[in-house]
């Protein structure tokens, strides 16, 4: 099984990342932008997802300042065939 | 929550009964949930220091070379040639527990805040760690974060980490101590003071938009003590950003140098709240501050979430109304927000306006002297507990054999090499670094380039100690220990100690076991301080630092900064050449002692209750003695003996110059105690043969010479002998336990 991880910081904790992100785009010439929330993605493929949601919460994820979403995908094709 | 904490809130605020009824006298009416808020975080230990204000009185505040003692956000000492170290320590333990990385990143941020709040540049970083035994995973994961922390707010922003210290012992396993100390360099006539003045005056807020972070941090996380549930208490964590805190600080510079500000705070510890109260409390006026024009991160907040918020990366300052329009334009070159949010009144009073509700909706009205002035002090109430309350380490040493001690103390957690640690800290940048970690056992600092071109480079050196076991022992003699080892290593590099700066990380002061270990050590830091003559300019207190019940070791963490005429002639620590001879200097009638040593803790020793007397002059006069060899430049290295005793801090001067020594070290029965024996200011010395004669000259039988450098192996009189290879193998045991 192929599962994807969506890493966001938490509602309300300061993301500099965003902030950069939304500070630059006005100065390419993109206005109108707000709210900029810069996260990032982590694809795994499982032979078993039952530990997927303590993965996150132990190491992919920092639960104190992110929020995360997992996301199972179609099988991942087989290697041998 | 619309109305804010309840009244019925205060227990869990923090306040007690008797504390309530003094507000609701002081206001001459209940609280609102604003002013409850701000009186919870001004009342708490954090801010009031209530039950460590008496004590603190103890301490020597003046000497020649101060300029700025304790109250503001950072002391000051005058280094010559018009300049001036502002320098101070602070905890971020609490924060730290609960997330490393930040809890360590947003203290280093912090403090540097608290350093160009007057006006300096910071120019370097030392940090004060302490951490349960290595074996524990929770130790190893606090560790690493907050070492990458610290690097990370301190590499981003371009202040060098150039030194500090960690320890590993048991007590600290639950409650971690993370200490951050900043000093930074200003002209001494442009030193920033925080009283707000000038009676109708703009109140403006610059940096960061104000979010929900450490919301009640100061009252909820840094006195109370982590219970079981610290989960409720995580989504507080606060962020640090220090990028935005560089745009910051350049940018208050700016406005210091060009004279626009009349007065500068930095947000910390309860927010707005604290600077505000602090700024009104100093200049004698009162602030009015409109809680709907800060800038916010998310939309309602509620006032006091804006009056507590920790948010990061925000200072205060005071303008004159007509400077506004350069100010804005500073900040908008700097890209640094800044918002005129109130102003400077005469009524000697806090009111707090929310003009999202109406243009003059008050919701905190409240005088600023019952905020800052009238939280009832406390007297402890101190009792020597009958027997040690700390118990013994567990053993990790059975052997007896001084063959075996030695690679079993390099390789202990305590004083293993820290080259994992510190390279991941930006050491040299700034350019002024002349001693990185490990080459001296201070940090030095050239305080400015050699511009006139006489070869002379004035400097500074500055160490950071503060062994918790030893105050465990004994709270007096260990913190007296504690400022001397300060001392001595200062004195390693030349430099004459102007002034010290505290961190006094105790347990909950209301146990009379706390009480009378935090009694004793301050009665013992004022003692000693004030024999050689050395004013502390400010510093923190970190209290109720327990876990299940049991406090950590006492750890008054001291920081001092000395000053010396010219980096160029500063000894290494290492023995440097074949032939020189070796010496130990120890001061009269120094007797070494195992009790509460590095081994007894190995060998799974209970802990003694009381250390051995120091002859604090006789220690003196053999710092003053190396202080002045070091000067000389004659010397090629200085070492002094601390945790590990003679026999480690030869395998240190041997493997941080690369070579090997042989030495009539004491043999006899007492063996392990003449090699391991520990106590303050013994060094060793190496040199010409004509060099240490100088030295025995002033200092006569104190100077003893113990043997010559060179070789491969550390070789001692009697058959003792280990490889360089096997005292290095042994030293790089902390970057195993990471490999």
């Amino acid at each position: 099984m192929k599962a994807r991880v969506l890493i966001r910081p938490k509602e309300g904790i300061l993301d500099p990342q965003g902030q950069v992100v939304e500070r630059a785009l006005p100065a390419l010439g993109f206005e109108g932008v707000s709210n900029v929330r810069v996260g990032r993605m982590v694809e795994l493929e499982l032979e078993d997802t039952a530990g997927i949601e303590e993965m996150c919460e132990r190491l992919l994820a920092n639960p104190l300042i992110e929020d995360y979403e997992v996301l199972l995908l179609e099988p991942a094709a087989d290697p041998a065939s | 929550m619309s109305a804010g904490p309840a009244a019925s809130r205060h227990r869990e605020l923090g306040l007690t009964d008797r504390e309530y009824e003094l507000i609701i006298e002081k206001l001459g009416r209940e609280p609102n949930g604003v002013e409850l808020a701000v009186f919870s975080l001004m009342w708490s230990e954090h801010c009031a220091y209530k039950h460590s204000k008496k004590l603190l009185g103890r301490l020597p505040t003046e000497g020649p070379h101060l300029l700025m003692g304790p109250g503001e956000n950072a002391g000051a000492v005058d280094v010559g040639d018009g300049q001036a170290i502002a320098f101070k320590v602070e905890s971020h333990n609490h924060p730290s527990a609960v997330e490393p990385f930040e809890g360590a990143a947003t203290g280093v941020g912090g403090i540097l805040r608290d350093v160009f709040a007057v006006g300096a540049r910071p120019i370097a970083i030392l940090d004060s760690l302490r951490f349960g035994e290595l074996a524990s995973p929770r130790s190893r994961y606090l560790l690493n974060g907050a070492v990458s922390g610290i690097g990370h707010y301190g590499n981003s922003i371009g202040v060098p980490t150039v030194g500090g210290e960690v320890y590993f012992e048991a007590p600290y396993e639950q409650n971690c101590l993370v200490n951050a100390m900043c000093l930074g360099i200003a002209p001494a006539d442009r030193l920033m003071r925080s009283a707000a003045a000038g009676v109708g005056n703009l109140l403006v807020l610059m940096g960061a938009r104000t979010g929900r972070d450490g919301i009640g941090g100061a009252s909820v996380l840094a006195s109370a003590e982590l219970g079981e549930d610290d989960a409720s208490k995580r989504p507080t964590v606060q962020i640090g950003d220090p990028f935005e805190e560089k745009r910051l600080l350049e940018c208050c510079l700016e406005l210091l140098d060009r004279g626009t500000l009349r007065s500068l705070q930095d947000l910390g510890a309860a927010g707005l709240s604290s600077s505000a109260a602090e700024m009104a409390s100093k200049g004698e006026v009162g602030l009015e501050i409109d809680v709907g024009r800060v800038p916010l991160r998310e939309q309602g907040l509620e006032p006091f979430e804006i009056m507590v918020s920790e948010s990061q990366e925000r200072m205060l300052c005071v303008i004159e109304p007509d400077e506004l329009a350069e100010l804005e334009a500073v900040c908008a070159r700097w890209e640094v927000r800044a918002t005129a949010i109130g102003q400077v009144t005469a009524d000697r009073r806090l009111t707090v306006i929310d003009s999202r509700a109406g243009a003059d909706h008050v919701v905190g009205d409240m005088p600023v002297e019952a905020l800052v002035d009238d939280c009832p002090l406390y007297d402890l109430e101190p009792a020597r507990p009958a027997r040690q309350i700390y118990g013994a380490p567990a053993r990790k040493l059975r052997s007896e054999d001084p063959r075996d001690a030695l690679p079993a103390l390099l390789s202990s957690s305590n004083l293993s090499s820290r080259r994992s640690l510190f390279e991941q800290y930006d050491c040299l940048v700034q350019s002024r670094t002349v001693r990185r970690p490990q080459q001296s056992d201070s940090a030095v600092l050239q305080l400015y380039p050699d511009e006139d071109g006489d070869g002379v480079r004035p400097g500074i050196a500055i160490s950071i100690d503060g062994n918790g076991r030893r105050v465990a022992c004994d709270p007096y003699h260990g913190t007296v220990e504690a400022v001397l080892e300060c001392a001595a290593n200062l004195a390693c590099a030349g430099a004459e100690p102007l002034g010290l700066t505290n961190c006094l990380n105790f347990g909950n002061p209301e146990k009379p076991h706390v009480a009378w270990q935090l009694e004793r050590s301050v009665a013992g830091m004022a003692d000693v301080l004030t024999r050689i003559g050395v004013p502390v300019v400010g510093g923190n207190v970190s209290l109720y630092n327990e876990s299940g019940g049991a406090p950590i070791y006492p750890t008054p963490v001291v920081g001092m900064v000395g000053r010396l005429p010219d980096v160029g002639s500063v000894p290494q620590l290492g023995f440097a050449e074949e032939g020189h001879e070796i010496a130990l200097v120890s001061p009269r009638g120094f007797q070494p002692s195992l009790a509460g040593s590095e081994l007894a803790k190995l060998h799974g020793a209970e802990l003694p209750q009381g250390l051995a007397d120091i002859d604090v002059g006789a220690v003196w006069e053999c710092i003053e003695q190396v202080r002045g060899a070091a000067r000389g430049g004659t010397l090629a290295s200085i070492h002094d003996v601390a945790e590990g005793g003679l026999a480690v801090a030869l395998a240190e001067c041997c493997l941080a110059g690369r070579i090997g020594a042989s030495v009539s070290a004491p043999d006899g029965a007492d063996r392990l105690t003449g090699l391991f024996g520990e106590g303050v200011g013994r060094f060793v010395v190496s040199g010409p043969p004509e060099a240490l004669s100088a030295l025995a000259a002033g200092l006569g039988d104190a100077v003893a010479t113990i043997g010559t450098v060179g070789g491969a192996s550390l070789a001692l009189e009697g058959g003792l002998e280990w490889s360089l290879d096997e005292l290095g193998g042994a030293s790089g045991a902390l970057a195993a336990a990471f490999g």
